[in-house]
C-alpha cells in the first residue's frame, strides 16, 4: 500500500517537477529537437504523409523555427494534440511550439497565459453540410444535429450564434476531425462546423467532395496562429521573428530557390541582407546564428511557397489567398520590418 | 524457600525503536508516515510554486461564470448562458444517469448468464463461457467505440425517413424510431401538472413525479406489508394465505388512478425537420456507453454469481431436495441467501469500476462530468488542477456513497451466524 502510494507520488511529482523554466531556448539546444504540438491529422494544415513524414503549412512553421533555432528543419518532435490536450501540452511544457490552427483571443492570452506570436492564416468559423441537405443558408439550419470539435472556439461560436438567431440545435461534442468526419459522412449529423479553412480541407480528403456544400456564412474571425507560453519573451521573440522572416521573405522575393544564392552574393537591397544575415548581424541578438531566416526559409519556401504548396489553388484543399495575401497584394500578411 | 527478585528495571535505549519487536512496527509506520507527508508537503509547494511561475494562482472563480458552450443531453435546465457549475451538474447527473442504467442492466444480463453458465445444457454453457471470455478479455473502451461505430453505420439516418417510399420505418407500430444519432421512444405526458417544486432557485422538480414515486413508495410497503403477513401465519399455521391478486392490486391500483388523475398519456416521435421531435431522446452516446459498459461489466458480474452458486456445496441442494422442495424455491430459499453472501462484496466493486469507467464517455461525446467539468470547462478556462481536483472529488463521492449503500445491503442480507 505505502508503496504504491510511494509510486503514484512519484509519477505526480515528475508531472509537476515538468513544467519547463524560462529558457526554452537553452533547453530546445540542449535538447537537439523542437517539441511541436500539431493536430492529430488535418491534411493541408499538419498530417503524416505516405512516408510517416509530417507535412503541412502548420508543420511549414514548426520546421522553419527548427531549423532557425538549430540549423535543422527536421529536428522536430511532433506532437499530435487534440483541441482538448493541445493547451495543457503547452502549459506543461510538453511541447515548445503549438502550431495547430489555434485561434487568436482575448482568454487564450490574457487567462490561459500564452503569448501568440503572429497570425499565419485569417480565418473565419463556416458550415459544410451535404448538397442533398437542400439547405443553402445557415439560417436555415433550425433544428438541425451539428457535428463540433470540444474544446474549440468554433463550440461557443456556435453556441452564440444559435441562440442570437434564436434557433435550436442539437451539438454532436467529437474529439478530432478524423471522428467528425466519420461522423458526418454516416449522416449521424447534417453539418460540420469548423473553421472554414478545416472545412476545406477535411472536404478535399472526402471521396465524392463534390456531394458537400460550405454554406455561404462565415459566423465568427478565426485568426489562426502559432503560439508559445507565456514568461519567456526571448523564446516568443525567436518565434515571432521566424514567422515574420517567412513573410518578408515572400515580400521581398526571396525564396526557398534563391536564397542561397542571395546569401552567397549578397546584393544591394540592405533589407534582403539583414534578412539573410550578410548584412548586420540581427540573429545574436537573440542568440541564434546570422543565417537563422536564410535556413528557416531553405526549410520550406517563405510564406507564399508554404500556402501554395499545401493549401494553396493548386492543391486539392484549393484554398485562395485571399486575406492571407501579402498587404502589398490587398491581402493582410505584414511583417514588421528587419532591422 | 524461594527468593523472588525483581526483574531488572527496563530502561529504554534508544536502539530499541528498531531492535525490539514491541516498538519497531510502530517505528517503521511513524517513519514512512513522515515520509509520505514531507513528499505530499512538497509536491504541494512543488505545485503552487510551478502555477504561480505560470501565473495561474488556483482560484475557483471560474465555476461561478457562464460556460458559453451547449450539452445535448440535460437532465435540468441549462443554457450556454449558464454557469460552469451548473454544466458540472449536468454533467454529474449524466454520470449518474448511465452509471444506473449500467449498474441495473449489468446486474439483470450478469446475473442471468452467471446462473445458466451453470446450467445443464452443454450448448447453453458453453455459449455463455464464450461471452464471459469474449467480453471481460477485450478492453471496455474498445466496447463503447465499436458500439458506437455499429450504431453510426448500420442504422438509418433520419433523413431515410422521409418521403413518400422511405427506405427506412418506424419500429413498433410507429412509436419507436431508430435512427443512427438514436433511439427515439414515446415520452410520459400529462396533461395536468401539478407544478414544479423550486429548491432553491437552481432547481426544479416535478411534482408530479414526486407524486408517482411517493404513492409507488407507499404501494410497495404495504404489499411487503402483506407479505410478512403470510409469512407470519404460515409460520404460525402451515398455512399460506393466497396472496398475488392483493398484492397485484395494492401496488398497480392506486398508481394507476394517480396517472388517470393526472392526464397521463404518451408523446410519440414524429418527424419534423432535420430531425424528429417529441418522444424520449435516447442518444447514440448514451446507449453505445450504456450497452458497453453493461455487457462489459455483466462478464464479470457472472462469474461472482457463478463463483458464488458454487460456494453453496451441493449437499444442500441435495438436503433441501431430500425435503421435497421444488427446483426454483431451492434456489430462492437455500442457494441464493447463501450466495449472496458471497455475491455481494465483490458486486460492489464491480458497481465502482463502471461508475469510474463510465468516465470514458467522452470517446463517444457523451457529456458526462470529464465531458463537460474535466472537459470543456477545463479546456476554455486552463484552470487543469481545480477541475481534475474537483472531478476527483466527485467520483470519490459517488464511490463511496454507492459502497456505503451497498454495505448496508450486505449486512442486512448476510446470514447472522454464531
Ligand atoms: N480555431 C479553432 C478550432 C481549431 C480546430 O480544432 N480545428 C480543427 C479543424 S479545422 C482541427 O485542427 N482538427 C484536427 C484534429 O482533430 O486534430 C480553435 O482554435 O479553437
Amino acid at each position: 500500500m505505502n508503496k504504491t502510494v510511494f509510486l503514484g507520488a512519484l509519477t505526480v511529482a515528475g508531472l509537476a517537477a515538468g513544467i519547463a523554466g524560462a529558457a526554452t531556448l537553452d533547453d530546445v539546444k540542449a535538447r537537439g529537437k523542437l517539441n511541436c504540438g500539431v493536430t492529430t491529422g488535418l491534411v493541408g494544415f499538419a498530417a503524416p504523409d505516405a512516408n510517416g513524414e509530417w507535412t503541412g503549412f502548420d508543420v511549414g512553421i514548426c520546421r522553419a523555427v527548427a531549423a532557425a533555432v538549430l540549423g535543422d528543419p527536421k529536428a522536430v518532435e511532433f506532437v499530435p494534440t487534440t483541441g482538448k490536450t493541445r493547451f495543457t501540452a503547452l502549459a506543461s511544457g510538453e511541447v515548445d511550439l503549438l502550431a495547430r490552427n489555434t485561434t487568436w483571443t482575448f482568454s487564450r492570452d490574457v487567462d490561459l497565459k500564452f503569448t501568440f506570436i503572429g497570425i499565419n492564416y485569417y480565418d473565419g468559423q463556416g458550415f459544410m453540410v451535404p448538397k442533398a441537405l437542400g439547405v443553402s443558408s445557415a439560417k436555415e439550419l433550425d433544428g438541425a444535429t451539428v457535428c463540433i470539435q470540444t474544446g474549440t472556439t468554433t463550440e461557443l461560436n456556435l453556441a452564440d450564434y444559435f441562440r442570437k438567431n434564436n434557433m435550436n440545435y442539437e451539438p454532436v461534442p467529437i474529439e478530432t476531425n478524423a471522428e467528425a468526419q466519420q461522423q458526418f459522412l454516416a449522416g449521424a449529423c447534417d453539418v460540420y462546423t469548423t473553421d472554414a479553412s478545416g472545412l476545406a480541407a477535411t472536404r478535399a480528403t472526402f471521396e465524392n467532395p463534390a456531394d458537400y456544400v460550405l454554406l455561404p456564412e462565415i459566423i465568427s474571425k478565426e485568426p489562426l496562429g502559432p503560439l508559445v507560453r507565456h514568461g519567456d519573451d526571448e523564446w516568443a521573440d525567436i518565434n515571432m521573428w521566424t514567422l515574420n522572416a517567412l513573410i518578408s521573405a515572400e515580400e521581398l522575393g526571396v525564396t526557398s530557390a534563391n536564397a542561397a544564392d542571395m546569401a552567397a552574393a549578397p546584393g544591394n537591397n540592405p533589407e534582403i541582407n539583414r534578412l539573410l544575415g550578410t548584412e548586420g548581424s540581427l540573429g545574436a541578438m537573440f542568440g541564434l546564428s546570422d543565417d537563422w531566416a536564410k535556413n528557416a526559409i531553405l526549410a520550406g519556401g517563405n510564406y507564399g511557397e508554404l500556402f501554395e504548396k499545401n493549401i494553396g489553388e493548386n492543391t486539392p484543399i484549393g484554398l485562395a489567398r485571399g486575406l492571407n495575401a501579402q498587404w502589398t497584394e490587398g491581402g493582410l500578411i505584414y511583417s514588421p520590418p528587419f532591422r | 524457600m524461594t527468593t523472588f527478585t525483581d526483574p531488572p528495571a527496563e530502561s529504554f535505549k534508544l536502539s530499541m525503536l528498531v531492535y525490539d519487536t514491541r516498538y519497531r512496527s510502530i517505528t517503521f509506520q511513524i517513519l514512512a508516515l513522515v515520509a509520505v507527508l514531507l513528499l505530499f508537503g512538497w509536491l504541494t509547494m512543488n505545485t503552487a510554486q510551478n502555477l504561480n511561475d505560470l501565473g495561474k494562482e488556483p482560484s475557483f472563480g471560474f465555476l461561478g461564470e457562464s460556460a458559453g458552450y451547449d450539452i445535448n443531453q440535460r437532465l435540468i435546465d441549462y443554457s450556454s448562458q449558464s454557469t460552469h457549475l451548473r454544466a458540472a451538474f449536468v454533467g454529474l447527473l449524466n454520470t449518474l444517469l448511465v452509471a444506473a442504467m449500467g449498474c441495473a442492466t449489468a446486474t439483470v444480463i450478469g446475473v442471468i448468464v452467471g446462473v445458466l453458465r451453470l446450467s445443464g445444457n452443454w450448448l447453453v454453457a458453453r455459449l455463455m463461457t464464450v461471452y464471459v471470455e469474449i467480453f471481460r478479455n477485450v478492453p471496455v473502451l474498445m466496447w463503447i467505440v465499436l458500439c458506437m461505430a455499429i450504431l453510426i453505420e448500420a442504422m438509418p439516418a433520419p433523413s431515410a425517413f422521409r418521403g413518400d417510399n422511405p427506405d427506412a420505418t418506424m419500429k413498433l407500430f410507429d412509436t419507436i424510431a431508430i435512427t443512427n444519432r438514436g433511439v427515439y421512444i414515446p415520452e410520459p405526458l400529462f396533461s395536468r401538472s401539478l407544478g414544479n417544486l423550486h429548491i432553491g432557485t437552481a432547481f426544479d422538480i416535478s411534482i408530479n413525479l414526486l407524486a408517482i414515486l411517493f404513492v409507488l413508495g407507499v404501494s410497495l410497503w404495504i404489499a411487503r406489508d402483506i407479505t410478512r403477513r403470510a409469512n407470519a401465519k404460515q409460520e404460525a399455521t402451515g398455512l399460506r394465505p393466497r396472496t398475488w391478486h392483493t398484492r397485484l392490486a395494492v401496488i398497480v391500483l392506486p398508481t394507476a388512478i394517480l396517472l388517470a388523475f393526472l392526464g397521463f398519456h404518451l408523446g410519440y416521435p414524429e418527424l419534423k425537420g432535420f430531425n424528429f421531435a417529441g418522444g424520449t431522446y435516447m442518444r447514440n452516446s448514451l446507449i453505445a456507453l450504456w450497452l458497453a459498459l453493461s455487457l462489459y461489466t455483466a462478464a464479470f458480474i457472472a462469474e461472482i454469481v457463478r463463483a458464488g452458486i458454487l460456494a453453496i456445496s451441493t449437499g444442500q441442494t441435495e438436503a433441501a431436495a431430500a425435503l421435497g422442495l421444488r427446483g426454483n424455491r431451492i434456489m430462492s430459499l437455500v442457494v441464493l441467501p447463501q450466495a449472496m453472501r458471497v455475491i455481494i462484496p465483490p458486486l460492489i466493486s464491480q458497481y465502482l469500476n463502471l461508475t469510474k469507467n463510465s468516465s470514458l464517455a467522452i470517446a463517444v461525446g457523451y457529456m458526462d462530468i470529464t465531458g463537460t467539468l474535466m472537459g470543456i470547462t477545463l479546456n476554455q478556462t486552463g484552470r487543469e488542477l481545480e477541475t481534475v481536483l474537483l472531478g476527483m472529488l466527485v467520483y470519490l463521492t459517488i464511490s463511496l456513497i454507492i459502497s456505503g449503500v451497498m454495505n448496508w445491503y450486505n449486512n442486512r442480507v448476510k446470514l447472522v451466524e454464531r
